[in-house]
């Protein structure tokens, strides 16, 4: 069981606390501080030790309500509906986002034109992709790419300015190092026109739900990590990165100062964003005028 | 960016929260409060039952099942002088703390060469044993540790091999001898992956001397193996009153030991090339 025998540990870097506010030298790394030009490589550890258990552990820790997430964002962006859309999927390995934009594309606006790029910083999440997407009608299309690359930079050459219809981000933007600079760059490569939708897990305000949340997070997804994965670790701090990523106030905040254009600063319609399980996840939407 | 410091505030606030009682008491300790420990016996129970290779969770169903049976173990070895030694000194099983090369030259008959040729011949090593980790007392969580490491040598002085009937075989003894419920559990359920036949040898010839010398048998957990390599293992075994089992079936080495060079030699050529700047 290849993840059981490969068992990285990528949180036995020692952490070095800042004195100060936060400097620009060290970020966060779950709850632990580690020099800023590390966090890339820790994360891409931490994602090829869960790349070939990835999608069984989503089932796993959110019970299945992962896909039920998935298709909600999905079907609100409606991809296709105003004709073929070119679409990129950041932090997109396991292709679950590209394929359900395909697939509504096709079955709701009898569209075959639409084409996704998906894009990641870890190779064996791609490959993951790859593979999945060979059980699917796309591969070997050119509705499919994949591309190994940084969301905080994007080459150029690859990825010129307004070319995109739709950017998705879906469970990826925390853990990027730059945040800002992945949303100046989802910025540059839309189209005028285009929507930046990003689905990530967010803050809980219910303090009974939160309660309940993070007894969940701390106590059972860890554990559910080595039993299911043979990797505690991993999950550790993908629950830890949860914590750490701003709250849906703040990070409409930050997808404005890109220049993207939102709806008013609140929740739910008309919002710039709408929480999903009362905030265990939220969708963000932005366009670029 | 102001709003990330009181970020910071609520997430130390959090990481103080998750552990409500204990911090960890040696190097890899994770606690575990009650909850947490029944939702990993559960899930490791399983898992073990359906994948018997995770060995990391057959070791984590021994250490969230243990129970009151390490501090039993703790009292037998307080009341025998060796067992107060091993206590004291803590010796460890690998293949840096015993020195293969000394025991392959030992005279045959004693027990070093006889536990260097079942390492051979079964194609096994000491090397591949998981750390203890939800234990929270760090005296228990070495006698599970040591119970774990010198599982081999309770394999090479009842003269067992390593297929399936002889180590539950020798799960019936361990239980016996030791009382821990995670062997208890490993003999219940065991016997579910054998074919007809083989249970019925388990159960007709195996079982009932696994559990006659494994109650006979002297505590093996006193035994400080380290200082007998050079003792005669016949009379080791008379010593232990330990009695040879039915004759069991010794069949191809394995790859374990073979496998376990070759990780870490490619680990050992990766960090040198690392190192290289």
């Amino acid at each position: 069981m290849p993840a059981a025998s490969r068992r990285l540990r990528p949180l036995q870097l020692h952490a070095r606390l800042t004195h100060s506010s936060p400097s620009s030298d060290t970020t966060h790394f779950g709850f632990q501080n580690v020099p800023r030009h590390k966090k890339e490589d820790m994360v891409k550890s931490v994602f090829s030790s869960v790349a070939s258990s990835y999608d069984v552990m989503n089932d796993a820790m959110s019970l299945g309500v992962h896909r039920l997430w998935k298709h909600d964002f999905v079907s609100t962006l409606n991809p296709g509906a105003s004709g073929p859309s070119k679409c990129i999927d950041l932090a997109g390995g396991t292709g679950d986002i590209a394929l359900r934009i395909l697939d509504h594309a096709r079955e709701k606006h009898y569209d075959r034109e639409t084409t996704v790029d998906i894009v990641d910083l870890n190779p064996d999440m791609l490959k993951e992709g790859q593979k999945r997407f060979k059980q699917t009608m796309y591969h070997n299309t050119p509705q499919v790419a994949f591309h190994l690359a940084n969301a905080q930079a994007l080459p150029p050459a690859q990825f010129p300015s307004n070319n995109y219809d739709l950017y998705t981000i879906a469970f990826g933007i925390r853990n990027c190092t730059d945040i800002p600079a992945v949303l100046r760059e989802a910025h540059r490569v839309l189209k005028p026109g285009g929507t930046f939708a990003c689905l990530e897990f967010s803050r809980v305000d219910n303090s009974l739900l939160s309660t309940l949340y993070d007894s969940y997070s701390f106590s059972i997804i860890p554990l559910m990590g080595s039993i299911i994965a043979a990797d505690r670790d991993s999950y550790q701090y993908l629950v830890e990165s949860i914590r750490r990523f701003p709250s849906q106030p703040d990070f409409s905040e930050m997808i404005r100062e890109a220049g993207f254009t939102t709806g008013a600063p609140r929740e739910g319609k008309g919002g710039a964003w709408r929480n999903l399980w009362g905030g265990v996840a939220a969708i963000h939407a932005g366009v670029k005028l | 960016m102001s709003f990330l410091r009181n970020r910071n505030l609520q997430c130390l606030h959090l990481a103080s929260k998750r552990y409500l009682t204990t911090q960890p008491s040696y190097d890899g300790h994770i606690p575990l409060n009650w909850f947490e420990n029944a939702f990993l016996a559960v899930g490791s129970a399983v898992m073990s039952l359906a994948d018997p290779r995770r060995g990391d969770m057959v070791a984590a169903l021994g250490e969230t099942t243990a129970g009151p049976a390490l501090p039993k173990l703790r009292e037998k070895m307080l009341a025998s002088a060796e067992g107060r030694q091993v206590l004291k000194a803590r010796p460890r099983v690998n293949s840096k703390t015993v020195d293969m090369v000394a025991l392959s030259k030992l005279p045959a008959g004693t027990f070093g060469q006889s536990y260097f040729n079942w390492l051979e011949r079964c194609g096994v090593t000491p090397d591949t044993r998981e750390p203890v980790r939800y234990i929270d007392d760090p005296e228990l969580a070495y006698i599970m540790q040591r119970y774990r490491e010198c599982h081999d040598f309770y394999h090479c002085i009842c003269s067992l091999p390593v297929n399936v009937e002889s180590e539950l075989a020798l799960k019936y003894f361990e239980f016996a001898n030791f009382g821990l419920p995670v062997a208890a559990i490993s003999a219940i359920f065991g016997p579910l992956r054998l074919d007809s036949a083989k249970r019925s040898r388990l159960f007709r010839e195996y079982v009932p001397w696994a559990l006659k010398t494994g109650g006979n048998a002297e505590p093996l957990i006193n035994v400080f193996w380290e200082r007998r390599w050079e003792q005669n293992v016949e009379e080791l075994k008379k010593e232990l009153r330990i009695e040879d089992p039915p004759p069991a079936r010794w069949g191809k080495p394995l790859s374990e030991a073979a496998r376990e060079k070759r990780r870490r030699e490619l680990l050992q050529q990766a960090s040198t090339s690392s190192e290289t700047p």
